[in-house]
């Protein structure tokens, strides 16, 4: 396949697929705004146009009496806010106090990302903006009640960073004992992390400090820093800012540990590649996976969304995103899948977790479930042949007259199987004898809320009708599943990525490598030259 | 903020205290009116508490004997319920006004348990939550009637205070950190509230003369109302509650 067929099949495989759903109803949303003509002289703080905007945008998640029970409030954790007690999460002001109007807004207008609340900048008028913010605020009596101080704290400005603030911020990390809940490494799997609940008893992961990019308040130091200060009330992340007062720490201490914070996660959220390129080595395929050769290997990063699909559908997986590295050789093609995960399930004391997920997602969709000690689970997904063209089995599984061939991964017991998918119900595993070319080699390692697992297997198999054959410059069709266990997750309670391609590339010649190195060593060259001669002709010019 | 508006509040109250001030100078309406008194009685077979798993925190686990459990029900050896809030549901005169205690009512964080687990505290009356254990406690405030907080103490020896500006019955507290503590408060508007200890009993006093609801509360079995009529002098009030 030349290049430009290659583009057009990736191009032709983003279809429709759950990951662009929402960009696809941010689309119908925008549209219906552009057409709507919205009046934009409307009274700023206007109530009654409030309602309309909120009776039409916001009534479906947070009810029409604005306490949190929209019809579509179920199939949602967090749940979406209960307006009637007036208690947020992101605010400026103290704990316990109700927020700024503009705390308000910018909530509306940035959205809480990592949770189904939109941006909604970009879809209503600023108008819209500050009359439904208006008219959320009736849903409380509480911001009638003139005696509330609303108040924004005073923060300092962020002081310089580096690696000696980085350290002091762990020192704080440590001594305010953060790992308790967020845990040792901050992937939210402290000792704490099982029991968590937010106001309403319902069950609350801490966040994962790696994925700065799903933080609520944002992403940055300072909105970090702001959010150790105001604590998130309603959840169980408390205020640190009394511990300032008490002379605990000092406010630049506070920043540092926000600093900390933040040098966990990437400087921008990842972005998606829709190609994992294989690279060929010469030698053994690294097979643990924390080998060194791990830390050269490109990772791609793939992002998850529940199996809503089909029943029972699962709208809150816990699994958001999986990395994907690999690499072949001449005999076989190796995956290194990289994942957060806040539990090495099964785990019996998460059961109470499991429990309390079950009771609170519950509906007709997943009907009544006793919770058990489930797995954790993976599941690489291909089509059983490469593809000539655009066609591949439906992305959530294949179905009965066209199969995806998957390799599934098991937490415990601890193994790898491939097998045959026809649709989600249906699964049949595949045997290949004793450790015959089509067996799946897996080793795996769970380390403070992190799985990494290797997946090897021969390039070719006996089994070409059913088993993929791996071939070298062809865009391979590959997608992800995975499953937290102790979130409650089995069988079509899931964790779904779309379709993706793995490309095996061609070995380098060693020339591609080389005349970059030569050309650049040319052109230094040259550039000294002509700014030797310019010296000395200026030095000439002085004497 | 609103810890220092609490100490500067405690510190004008003691100013008032020591000079004698005019809104001093009357003790609580009815100082030498009548007294409620009475047991708190449990029937049939207390249930079990939950065991708790402090192997986490080994500072706070050293602190116990035998293997700590929840006191979501304690029965006294008598034969009585403790943690029971008694207190003054309705009856008083509207109108009526008790001074606001500047003595503030203290939580303490030990062994990571609550103590007290249920208490009554005035509106505006200052709460000061101290720990005394070293390592982590968060206090969450689960108001609905006065704005919740959820502040944090990761050290021993530290206190915080604050005020509940609205009557709330009852305000539930709880650490995140260790999911099974649990405390319970009465935000009143009088002084006529009293909570069950060792042995079983209850007294409130001062009361004027009149006819009140006095509700006993606890944490799992609810609620119970008795009408007294209280002239000079005692009266007995006793409460049951049974097992479920």
């Amino acid at each position: 396949m030349r290049a430009g067929e290659k583009t057009a099949v990736i191009k032709a495989a983003v279809g429709k697929t759950p990951v662009s759903r929402s960009a696809s109803l941010v689309a119908v949303l925008t549209a219906a705004f552009l057409t709507a003509g919205v009046p934009d002289r409307l009274t700023a703080q206007d109530t009654t146009a409030g309602k309309v905007v909120y009776g039409k945008w916001c009534a479906g998640c947070h009810g029409d009496q604005g306490d949190g029970k929209g019809s579509a409030a179920n199939y949602m954790l967090p749940r979406p806010r209960d307006f009637t007690g007036a208690i947020y999460k992101i605010r400026t002001t103290a704990s316990g106090q109700l927020p700024t109007d503009a705390d308000l807004m910018r909530v509306i207008d940035e959205g809480l990302p990592g949770s189904a609340m939109p941006a909604w900048k970009a879809r209503l008028s600023e108008s819209e903006r500050r009359n439904v913010t208006a008219y959320l605020k009736t849903f409380s009596a509480f911001f009638k009640d003139t005696s509330q101080h609303i108040v924004p704290m005073k923060f300092s400005s962020e002081p310089s960073g580096g690696a000696q603030a980085i350290q002091i911020g762990r020192q704080f990390y440590d001594s305010i004992h953060c790992r308790k809940c967020h845990g040792d490494q901050g992937r939210g799997d402290g000792p704490s992390a099982y029991d968590l609940k937010d106001d309403p008893g319902q069950p609350i992961f801490a966040a994962d400090l790696h994925q700065a990019w799903r933080f609520r308040g944002g992403m940055s130091t300072t909105e970090i820093y702001r959010r150790l200060q105001t604590g998130l009330d309603g959840t169980p992340m408390p205020s640190f800012a009394d511990l300032i007062d008490k002379k605990f720490l000092t406010d630049e201490q506070l920043w540092h540990l926000a600093q900390y914070v933040r040098s966990l996660s990437p400087e921008k959220p990842p972005e998606v590649r829709d190609v994992i390129h294989a690279r060929q080595v010469a030698g053994a395929l690294p097979q643990s996976p924390d080998d060194s050769t791990w830390n050269r290997v490109d990772s791609y990063y793939f992002p998850l969304v529940g199996q809503v699909v089909r029943k029972s559908r699962w709208f809150e997986p816990a699994v958001g995103a999986i990395w994907v590295q690999a690499l072949h050789n001449d005999k076989a093609v190796v995956l290194r899948l990289t994942w957060d995960d806040h539990t090495q399930s099964p785990d019996s004391s998460w059961r109470k977790f499991t429990k309390r997920v079950l009771e609170t997602m519950a509906g007709d969709d997943t009907g009544t479930v006793a919770p058990e000690s489930w797995p954790d689970q993976v599941a690489v997904q291909f089509p059983t042949k490469v593809p000539q063209g655009t066609e591949r089995p439906y992305f959530l599984m294949g179905s009965n007259s066209d199969p995806a061939y998957q390799w599934r991964w098991t937490s415990a017991p601890r193994r790898a199987v491939t097998g045959l998918a026809h649709g989600i119900e249906r699964f049949d595993t595949l045997s290949h004898g004793d450790a015959g070319p089509g067996q799946v080699t897996a080793q795996a390692t769970f380390d403070h809320g992190q799985w990494r697992v290797v997946l090897t297997r021969a390039l070719a198999t006996a089994d070409s009708a059913n088993e993929l054959q791996f071939a070298i410059s062809r865009a391979i069709p590959i997608a992800f599943f995975a499953w937290d266990g102790s979130n409650a997750e089995r069988d079509s309670r899931m964790a779904v990525s779309t379709w993706y391609f793995l490309a095996l590339d061609q070995p380098t010649p060693p020339g591609t490598f080389v005349s970059p190195v030569i050309a650049m060593a040319v052109t230094l060259g040259l550039g000294m030259l002509v700014v030797a001669r310019a010296q000395r002709r200026k030095n000439g010019s002085a004497a | 903020m609103r810890t220092l508006s609490s100490v500067a509040a405690v510190g004008a109250g003691l100013l008032i205290w020591v000079a004698g001030g005019p809104s001093f100078t009357s003790a609580p309406s009815g100082a030498a009116g009548g007294t409620v008194s009475g047991k708190v009685k449990f029937v049939g077979k207390a249930p079990a508490n939950p065991e708790i798993d402090m192997s986490e925190e080994a500072k706070c686990a050293a602190k116990y004997k035998t293997k700590p459990h929840e006191e979501i029900v304690t029965v006294n050896a008598n034969g009585t319920l403790a943690n029971v809030l008694v207190y003054v549901k309705s009856g008083l005169p509207a109108d009526a006004k008790y001074p606001t205690p500047t003595t503030p009512v203290v939580i303490d964080q030990q062994g990571c348990m609550y103590h007290p687990r249920v208490f009554g505290i005035m509106v505006n009356q200052p709460l000061q939550i101290k720990n005394s254990d070293p390592l982590l406690h968060n206090i969450k405030a689960m108001a609905k009637k006065n704005r919740p907080f959820n502040i944090s103490q990761p050290a021993a020896g530290m206190t915080t205070n604050r005020t509940f500006s609205a009557v709330e019955v009852m305000l539930p507290f709880e650490c995140n950190v260790h999911g099974w503590m649990h405390a319970f408060a009465a935000v009143l508007p009088h002084p006529f509230f009293s909570t069950t200890g060792t042995d079983g009993s209850f007294t409130i006093t001062g009361l004027p003369p009149g006819t009140y609801t006095i509700e006993a509360w606890h944490e799992k079995y609810g609620t119970q109302d008795a009408t007294v009529t209280v002239a000079a002098g005692p009266k007995t009030q006793d409460f049951t509650f049974t097992a479920k």
